[in-house]
This record gives structure tokens, C-alpha cells and sequence, in this order.
């Protein structure tokens, strides 16, 4: 077991390594420079800054001094915020991120499997159809458009609930953005419910249950919700990838200092350190997640451990 | 299928874990854990990239940077340069010797006494190649400063000596009118030695950031949020009114519209574009908009064809956008048409303006049409022309209504390129492929010079590559001379000069918008668009 887990982690040095050299060179091919704005510098001082940034070494020099600082732990200054490592940056960013992520993405789950039942349950009802219609209105809507609409209603209008993120007090300002980062994900998880649990529903060992006298309560609960779960799990895998790198839109809309924003805008700022560094970050994350899943497979399915 | 439930399993509990191991934590809240103390909301629409005032570089950097810190001079509420630092100073006779005489009360925040050699110590690290500052040029006004920043000549030789704590004395290497205004700029702030020493690079930390201005940095997560408090050791803190400022880092301007409609900003940095009217409607009390020492233009690539040796076409060209249709119409936001370089509002300069700027614009078509056809184009020959901006929804909104401007009035062929405006900025600098391309400038100061300046033959700003010999001596001129008004008179007939060899096509002229909530007091519009905190008070509700 321990020597699976080494051998595997030995196969994603390569894998890391070939996502630093990629991102490197495309953050560097990309036209113009992090200090280059519409106030041209004087050469002096444009030389002093690359100078100071060792910008003015050769391609293959400032690679490996990237990559060596990686190795101790360094991912640079920050070349947009000068106070700032990107490290720093980092550390303060993800965690924002994961927490949103995580709360939206179990709302989605509890919501959506609840509704996707209910409407199977009463399949071809006025309330499947009402759900059904919610669903697909939900999935329709793009979240640039939801957010601001209930930043409208429930901020402006009715002030329950802060408009934004910076400086406001309490838990309600995490309220707007979870609920328009779950909204989608509701909607799709509620149709992926409803569809295969009709499935189930009618399948022989659900009419087996009935004939035994069990209330359709106890079949949901004991027989049907488990196998109906397949394809919302398959679903989730991708989904929960996409909720930690965090959503550029929804951190954009209520100014959550989040690692999407950082990325987005450091692409555009051409802020090489910061590019890269969410970029290894990322694949490390990736890279180990998988291994952990593995590693759960391995535990649940012996087959597996034994090959 | 048991596998699969194991596993979802799994996730679900992670993911409550994590949503409950943060619920469990106590909410850092707004993240500076600052008692509820009367605090003024400020949006600002990107982040500040540095609170060292020797690094920083952005005009939202600037703003925080004028709230914590403080040069020789600022500006008064009512936008007069006033002595902030330096309560009195003296100018030699031939304007090359500056003497300053810094208050007695100056304080850093931690109760250290501000010295001549705090100033010295930071100008010196302005211009040091080390410390790679965008702004270092600023400065190059003073004696010995150039050869510094090229790396010839110590810091230690900079023209800027303490005599002794309380007296500054600084050596320039040529007359310079504006000085005074330019060392309102953060670039020339003072910095706290020691502390600097201590900390180095994380010498602008919040915990250890020591600031001499009316406030202190106490808290600053990027992307986010800066907030400020009350700096009791300054100076004339007696005359500070707000106790805490958050500046509130919002780059969407709709953000900021709505939080300031719900009450939780008082001050936007900006007003969203499109519900620029919808805005004037709701808020006409509230919206502030004034004259910017700002240009929008559209640049010539002066270094080859079809621009190059071609000033009919350029004219032409320029005479044939309706620029009252452009700020009206098509923009619609309250910009000013510009038919000069030099934005009105500038300190002791009479505006120029292009000569054609009194006809009617069925005038100037008639006269642009004569001009294209003299430079050789015409119905079967039309002029095809490229213009390149940056993409965003304004820009090509602008860029559109001129295409067919220019059709309509002339039949030139335009073909518009939109691209990523660092990608712009790289092919305007190299000026390879670029025919026209989109613009700005804002000035740095208060003085004609900032944007009469950068057409000069070889600034590195000079996009368009202008190179015209009469300018060139007029801006010379201008620069040996000491006496305001004469000096004055030949940086008009710079402009003259400029405006008749059209190497740019100026546009409007910006207006700064801020929408300002009733409570705040104090408010003044200026060119400037500087809003101390420390000249605001908030009405007790």
C-alpha cells in the first residue's frame, strides 16, 4: 500500500514538471510584459525593473532559478503587487475559495437530490413539472445575470443582505454568493436525480420491495436513493474540481478576494509569478486528489490494492 | 455500486467538514476585527499595487498613498498647494535652489520625530537603480538625478542635502515651475529609516508599515480591502474628522453602483458607463463630475505609410470626426470635446485650440474633403486605413461611430482591430504594424508641461514617434526660462505647433465621476481629482 502510494507519487514529478515548463513558456510567449503600461519607462529605469526581476537573464536562467526557488518553498514576488509573495497571496486566497465552494456545492447536493426525489416521486404532477420548469430556469440562467439580480432584490432593495464582500460584518455576506454558485448546480443535480430515480423506481426489485408491504418512504430511503445516486456521484467529480478553482464570475460580481480573481486578473496583468504560481498550484492539487481517490479505491475495492 | 455509495459518502462528509470547520472558527468578519467607529467607505476600482510610495504607480495607489502619507507640500481642500510636511520654504532667485523648512510637530505614527534626512533618504531610493521605481523619473528635475537612475553616479550625489533636521535644501538641474506640484506626488514621500532598515522588503506591512500622513495602514488583504485609521501623532490631527477610512477594492463599477445604492460605500471610485444616464437620473444630488487632467486620442504612427510625410490625411482625418456627436451621442457620459492637447483647467496656460475648432462641422468636412483629395485619395482611391484600440464595449463603440464618420464624410476604407490591451500597448511601442492606434495620457501635475512633455523627440512616451524641430526648441525654450509668464508663452506656441502638424487626433478630454453620499461633507471637485480623507467629515445621522 505505502509502496503504491511512492511509486505513484513518483510518477507525478514528470507530470508536475511538464505543467511548469508548459505554463512558462506560454505566461512568457504571451505579447507584452507585467511593468508595461500607456507611461512608457525611460530605458534606464525599464532596465533597472527587469533587472530588479531578473527579467533580463536569459529564458532558460530564469526557469531554473523559478524552479529552485519552487523546490525551497519560494513562488516569488508577486510582479503586480510588489508587497506581496505569491505565496502569500496564495494562502490568503484559497481558503475563501474552498469554503464557497464547499458550502455551495453542499446546498447543491442536499437541495438538489431532495427535489430531483420529490419530482420522480410525484412524476408527471403539477409540482414535477413546477420543479422541472425551476430546474431548467436555473440551468438556463447564466450565474452573471442570477447574481446581480439578487444582489437587486435582496441587497438593494430590501437590504437583508450586503451587496458585496469587503468590509461588511457576519455571515451574510456569504449568503448571496453560495446561493448563486448552487443555483446551477441545484438545477442540474435536481434533473440527474429525477431521471434516474424514475429509473430505479421502476425497476423489479423496487416492485419486490412494494410487494413485501414497505411504504414508499422506507423504499426511497432503503432501496432506491443509493443506486440513484450513480450518475449525480459521476457528476459531482468535475463539479467539485471546478468549485476550487474557485468561479471567476462570482468572485468577480461580489469582490471576494478569491483565487479565480487572482488568476484572471494576473493572466491580463501579465503577472508571471502569480500565473504560474496558481498554476503548479493547482496541478499539485489535482495530482494529489487523484492519488487520493485511488487510494479510497483501493481501500474500498481489495482488487485493486492487490495488482 | 457499494463502492460508488462508500465515496459519495466520503465527499459529502468532506464537504460538511470543511463548511462546519469554518462555521465552528469564529468569522474573522470583516478581517480587521476594528471596533465600530464612525468609518468613511471609499470604492477604488482596482487594487493598489504598492503602499510604498517609492514603488507604487497606479492613480488608485496614489490615493491611498496621499491618505498615510505626506510630502513637502500638498493641496488644500480647496485645491491650493499648501505646506504639508514643510511648513515654509524659499526659492532661489535663479529657480534652481529649493529650501525647505519642515515642521517642528512632524511625527511619523509611531511618535519619531520626521526629519529633512527622512526625505532624503527616501528621494535617494527614488532614483536608486536598486530600487527599480516606475516613478524615478519624476524626478529627474533634480540636480545629479539622471546619472543616478542610468547607474553613472552614487544615490549618495542626488542634489538633495539635510542641513540639519528641520532643513531641506534641494539643487535642480534646471528651472523647473512646476516643481512644487510635483512634489505633492507620492513618489517623493518621506520614509521612516529605521523601519525600512528593520524590515526591508516587509516594511510595508500593515503591522509594520510607519506612515506620516493624517492616517496609518492597519489592515490590507489584496483584491479586497485597505483600511486606515486615524494617525494620532500627526501633525494636525486635531483637524482630522473621520477616525477610520476603508478603501474598498470593487474593479466591477456595477458592484460598486450597487453597493453604493446600498448604502455600504460613500464614495465610488468610478460610475458604471452604461448606466451612466440612468445614474444622472437617480442621483443627480449625488453625481459629482468635473473636469480631469486627462486626453483620449487617437495616435498617428508617424514612422510609415500612409502616415508618415502625409499631415493633409492626418487633418483631414481629424477634421472629419464630429467630436460633440462622439461625447454626446455615441459616449454619452459627460466628457468634454477636445480640440486641443492640453486639457482646459491647467495652472497658469492659456488653452489653444485647433483652428478650424469654431466652424461648423459641415465647415470642416468641406475643408477635410479638399484635404484628402490634395493628398492624392478620392472616390475610386479611397484612403484604407486600420485603426487598433483595446477591447472593451466603449472603445469599440468609439472606434465604430469614426468609421463611419469617416466614410461618410471622406469614403476612406476603415478596418478596425481590436486586441488585449497589453498586446496594444506591446505593437504601439514597437510601431510596426500599428496605423492608428487608442491612447490616453493623464497628467502627472498641475502644468502644461506634463502633456506637452511626452510629444517631445524621444520620450519614451511618445508613441506616435513625433519629431518636429520647432517644438522641440519651443519646449527647450520653455524649460531654460524662469519667469512664469514668459515661459508660459512659449509652451502655448509648443502647442501651436503641435496642433498644426496633427500627430494625434485629440478626442474629449476626461471628467473625473464619483458618486458621493449625502453624509459626507467637505467634498470639492478639481482637476486633480484629489479627495483627501483628511478634508472630509461625515454629518452625524
Amino acid at each position: 500500500m505505502l509502496r503504491y502510494a511512492l511509486l505513484r507519487l513518483l510518477g507525478a514529478i514528470p507530470t508536475l514538471l511538464l505543467v511548469i515548463v508548459l505554463a512558462f513558456l506560454m505566461v512568457h510567449a504571451a505579447p507584452g510584459g507585467p511593468f508595461d503600461a500607456e507611461r512608457v519607462l525611460p530605458p534606464e529605469i525599464e532596465a533597472n525593473i527587469a533587472k530588479a526581476y531578473h527579467l533580463d537573464e536569459p529564458l532558460p536562467q530564469q526557469f531554473f532559478s523559478y524552479l529552485s526557488g519552487l523546490l525551497h518553498g519560494d513562488m516569488g514576488p508577486s510582479y503586480r503587487y510588489r508587497d506581496h509573495t505569491v505565496g502569500d497571496l496564495i494562502s490568503s486566497a484559497f481558503p475563501l475559495s474552498l469554503l464557497l465552494g464547499a458550502m455551495a456545492m453542499l446546498l447543491a447536493v442536499v437541495i438538489g437530490v431532495s427535489a430531483g426525489t420529490l419530482a420522480a416521486l410525484r412524476k408527471d404532477s403539477l409540482l414535477d413539472r413546477m420543479l422541472m420548469a425551476l430546474a431548467m430556469t436555473g440551468i438556463s440562467i447564466p450565474v452573471f445575470v442570477i447574481a446581480p439580480l439578487l444582489v437587486l432584490l435582496l441587497a438593494v432593495q430590501l437590504q437583508w443582505l450586503p451587496a458585496g464582500w469587503s468590509g461588511t460584518a457576519g455571515a451574510g455576506k456569504y449568503v448571496l454568493p453560495v446561493i448563486s454558485l448552487a443555483l446551477p448546480q441545484i438545477a442540474y443535480i435536481a434533473r440527474l436525480t429525477r431521471a434516474s430515480m424514475i429509473d430505479v423506481l421502476g425497476s423489479d426489485f423496487i416492485r419486490t420491495a412494494r410487494a413485501q408491504g414497505l411504504g414508499t418512504g422506507a423504499i426511497v430511503r432503503l432501496h432506491a436513493l443509493k443506486p440513484s445516486m450513480l450518475p449525480v456521484l459521476s457528476y459531482m467529480g468535475p463539479a467539485i474540481a471546478a468549485i476550487l478553482t474557485g468561479s471567476v464570475v462570482v468572485e468577480e460580481i461580489f469582490g471576494i478576494p478569491g483565487l479565480g480573481q487572482h488568476f484572471v486578473r494576473g493572466a491580463l496583468n501579465r503577472d508571471y509569478t502569480l500565473v504560474l504560481g496558481i498554476v503548479v498550484f493547482y496541478a499539485t492539487l489535482v495530482v494529489l486528489l487523484n492519488l487520493v481517490v485511488d487510494l479510497l479505491y483501493g481501500v474500498i475495492d481489495p482488487r485493486i490494492r492487490r495488482r | 455500486m457499494l463502492r460508488s455509495m462508500k465515496l459519495f459518502r466520503i465527499v459529502l462528509l468532506l464537504l460538511v467538514g470543511i463548511a462546519a470547520g469554518y462555521l465552528l472558527l469564529p468569522l474573522d468578519d470583516s478581517g480587521d476585527g476594528s471596533p465600530a467607529v464612525p468609518t468613511l467607505h471609499r470604492g477604488l476600482v482596482t487594487d493598489p499595487e504598492s503602499v510604498d510610495p517609492q514603488k507604487a504607480r497606479s492613480t488608485q495607489a496614489a490615493e491611498v498613498l496621499r491618505d498615510i502619507g505626506e510630502g513637502l507640500v500638498g493641496y488644500s481642500a480647496e485645491g491650493k498647494l499648501v505646506g504639508a510636511a514643510a511648513e515654509s520654504w524659499t526659492i532661489s532667485d535663479d529657480g534652481l535652489t529649493y529650501t525647505f523648512l519642515i515642521r517642528d510637530n512632524a511625527r511619523w505614527s509611531n511618535g519619531d520625530a520626521l526629519s529633512a534626512a527622512d526625505f532624503v533618504f527616501a528621494l535617494r531610493r527614488l532614483v536608486d537603480p536598486a530600487t527599480a521605481a516606475f516613478y524615478a523619473e519624476a524626478v529627474v528635475v533634480i540636480a545629479n538625478a539622471e546619472q543616478i537612475i542610468a547607474g553613472e553616479m552614487s544615490p549618495t550625489e542626488l542634489g538633495v542635502v539635510a542641513q540639519d533636521d528641520h532643513t531641506l535644501i534641494m539643487t535642480l538641474q534646471q528651472p523647473t515651475p512646476y516643481m512644487l506640484s510635483l512634489l505633492t506626488h507620492p513618489s517623493t514621500f518621506p520614509l521612516h529609516r529605521g523601519s525600512v532598515q528593520q524590515h526591508g522588503d516587509a516594511f510595508t506591512r500593515p503591522e509594520n508599515l510607519l506612515s506620516n500622513g493624517a492616517y496609518k495602514l492597519v489592515f490590507w488583504e489584496p483584491s479586497s480591502m485597505l483600511r486606515l485609521q486615524r494617525n494620532e501623532h500627526y501633525w494636525n490631527n486635531a483637524a482630522t474628522a473621520i477616525d477610520a477610512v476603508n478603501y474598498h477594492v470593487i474593479t466591477q463599477e456595477v458592484t460598486q453602483l450597487n453597493r453604493f445604492r446600498a448604502g455600504e460605500i460613500d464614495i465610488t471610485g468610478s460610475v458604471p458607463p452604461d448606466s451612466f444616464a440612468a445614474v444622472r437620473e437617480q442621483f443627480a444630488e449625488q453625481l459629482h463630475i468635473a473636469p480631469y487632467l486627462g486626453v483620449y486620442y487617437y495616435g498617428y504612427n508617424l514612422s510609415k505609410p500612409p502616415f508618415a510625410d502625409n499631415p493633409e490625411l492626418r487633418q483631414a482625418l481629424s477634421m472629419a470626426i464630429d467630436r460633440e456627436v462622439l461625447v454626446e451621442k455615441v459616449i454619452g457620459r459627460g466628457e468634454a470635446p477636445a480640440y486641443s492637447w492640453v486639457p482646459p483647467g491647467v495652472d497658469n496656460y492659456a488653452p489653444i485650440r485647433f483652428s478650424y475648432a469654431d466652424m461648423s462641422q459641415e465647415e470642416r468636412n468641406a475643408t477635410a474633403r479638399r484635404l484628402y483629395h490634395e493628398a492624392g485619395y478620392s472616390k475610386d482611391n479611397p484612403a484604407q486605413i486600420e485603426v487598433r484600440y483595446n477591447t472593451s464595449d466603449t472603445q469599440q463603440r468609439i472606434a465604430l461611430a469614426i468609421q463611419s464618420m469617416w466614410a461618410e464624410a471622406l469614403g476612406v476604407q476603415t478596418t478596425l482591430v481590436n486586441e488585449e490591451f497589453q498586446v496594444l500597448l506591446a505593437n504601439m511601442q514597437a510601431a510596426e504594424i500599428t496605423q492608428i492606434f487608442r491612447g490616453s495620457w493623464i497628467g502627472d501635475y498641475n502644468d502644461a508641461h506634463t502633456f506637452l512633455n511626452i510629444l517631445q523627440s524621444g520620450n519614451p512616451s511618445n508613441t506616435p514617434g513625433f519629431s518636429n524641430k520647432r517644438y522641440d526648441q519651443r519646449m527647450q525654450d520653455a524649460a531654460k526660462q524662469t519667469d512664469p509668464a514668459k515661459r508660459r508663452l512659449y509652451l502655448e506656441e509648443a502647442e501651436r505647433v503641435l496642433l498644426s502638424e496633427h500627430p494625434v487626433i485629440p478626442l474629449y478630454f476626461y471628467v473625473s465621476k464619483h458618486l458621493v453620499s449625502p453624509r459626507v461633507q467637505g467634498w470639492g471637485d478639481n482637476v486633480l481629482d484629489y479627495h483627501y480623507s483628511q478634508h472630509l467629515s461625515l454629518a452625524t445621522d
